[in-house]
């Protein structure tokens, strides 16, 4: 069987070498791109995410319609951290910016209380919702984060959730199913994280 | 819930070949003792949380040394990677953060140069910009009312002064007030040494710690002096440290991540086993 060939849209700065490198443990052949042609062409598509949400939509912006139409092919892809974020409807981050809008909801700040924000660490999901990405990931497991946006969306587009003073939305779904979002990185959860890199690359 | 992290802090130096080695290591069972590569990995398997590692040669050949063991450690290590040592400019922090580290400490260029603060965590992100803090307590309090007076464990007022260039030249600044406008100018969290406690084996600067992690709404890495995983617990419980940094205990094989974990889990702190 070919290698699968999953495109990690490359839209910014940062650490991408970590997502790359994940998805080759996990038996895939992944390129860093932004061109069009690659996009359409590939298995999976990665949206990866570091920074600020307006700056990361001012980049994004120019492959919004090549983004759609790939995602209206119905083949997968996974959004991580500011990846989930910018396929949400819109965020509040730096003053009201349209996303997306792949998954229906809102990116908000957490709340000023007690606890620590960013939200930076090791924090168990509750998973809602069977979807082949979880298959064989056991409820409460570990997996890392670090954010001090979070997404509220509903029941119906929550695949799991996470605790950290309010509930929030740790993965989210659309509503044809191919399309997933993590607020942790799988990249940087360990042994759980590459589980879900390989569940990922099986559905490509 | 949230866990509090155990970050084993790896020092990485060159030895007479030019080869990257880890400083007081002294495992007996390594094939090739202190490579930060294989100690990463072992690390991992312990269960540590996240790994830091500290480039404490500051020479270029260093640099790119530890580019290289970023690399290499990254394409096998899947958990989060911070970087430090003589990170100066913007241009810096891209390299590390390509080679596949997620977060980078900057510690003396930052209170040389505040901006670089704002101009990293604008462009990178917060998350992945961690002030590093050397401090060292001031009991000369009468020429220093403007300063945060802290109390320490016997009773004396003190403040806390930070320190660069590895603990070498004091600046003058307060550690709260310095902690402070370094949250302001988007840095994501503070990695805490005091100089009083480092290589001691007494255990954490709690009234430093305490302060910091009530003062600010980033997290606080508390570092320096931990000996054994009571000096954790009390981090995190009299110190209320989000995180704890230690690397003695784990190379000298004393205590491994694990057998800590164990050791907080039993005693009712969070941790992920």
């Amino acid at each position: 069987m070919p290698m699968k060939k999953i495109v990690i849209i490359d839209y910014g700065v940062g650490n991408l070498l970590s997502v790359q490198k994940g998805l080759e443990y996990a038996g895939a052949s992944p390129i860093i791109s932004s061109d069009s042609q690659e996009i359409l062409e590939a298995d999976g598509v990665i949206l990866p995410g570091v920074g600020a949400f307006i700056d990361a939509m001012k980049k994004i912006e120019p492959m919004r319609d090549v983004i759609r139409e790939y995602v209206n092919s119905g083949k997968p892809m996974l959004g991580i951290c500011l990846g989930q974020q910018i396929l949400m409807s819109q965020s509040d981050e730096g003053g009201l910016t349209e996303g997306l809008d792949i998954v229906p909801g809102r990116v908000v700040r957490f709340p000023h209380t007690d606890l620590k924000v960013p939200h930076i660490g090791w924090n168990s999901i509750n998973i809602i919702q069977g979807h082949p990405f979880f298959e064989g990931v056991p409820d409460n497991s570990y997996v890392y984060f670090v954010h001090s946006y979070y997404v509220d969306t509903d029941t119906t587009h929550t695949l799991a959730s996470c605790k950290y003073g309010i509930e929030f939305a740790a993965s989210v779904i659309n509503d044809a199913k191919n399309v997933i979002g993590t607020q942790f990185h799988p990249e940087k959860s360990g042994d759980i994280g590459l589980k879900m890199l390989k569940n990922f690359v099986g559905m490509c | 819930m949230l866990t509090k992290r155990i970050i084993p802090c790896l020092d990485v130096t060159l030895d007479e070949s030019g080869g990257t080695v880890v400083k007081g290591v002294e495992f007996v069972d390594l094939i090739k003792a202190g490579d930060p590569v294989e100690l990463a990995k072992r690390y991992n398997l312990q269960g540590a949380d996240e790994l830091v590692f500290l480039d404490i040669t500051a020479s270029h050949e260093g640099r790119s040394t530890m580019v290289d063991v970023i690399e290499r450690t990254a394409s096998e290590v899947f958990i989060p990677l911070t970087v430090g040592g003589g990170i100066n400019s913007v241009e810096d922090v891209r390299q590390i953060l390509r080679a596949g580290a997620d977060k980078v400490t900057i510690n003396t260029a930052a209170v040389k140069n505040p901006q670089l603060i704002k101009e990293a965590s604008d462009i990178f992100g917060s998350q992945c910009i961690v002030t590093a803090i050397d401090c060292r307590r001031n009991t000369n309090i009468d020429n220093n009312q403007d300063k945060t007076i802290l109390t320490l464990e016997d009773g004396t007022p003190a403040w806390y002064e930070v320190v660069i260039y590895g603990g070498r030249e004091p600046t003058g600044i307060d550690a709260v007030q310095w902690a402070k406008k370094v949250e302001e100018l988007g840095c994501g969290e503070i990695m805490l040494t005091s100089m009083d406690r480092d290589g001691t084996y007494d255990g954490f600067d709690i009234p430093i710690t305490l302060a910091l992690s009530e003062a600010l709404e980033i997290p606080i890495i508390a570092s320096g002096g931990v000996g054994n995983p009571q000096h954790m617990y009390e981090g995190f419980v009299n110190g209320k440290a989000d995180a704890a940094l230690a690397a003695s205990i784990f190379h000298f094989g004393e205590y491994t991540v694990g057998d800590t974990k164990e050791y907080l889990r039993k005693k009712g702190i969070p941790v992920r086993l």
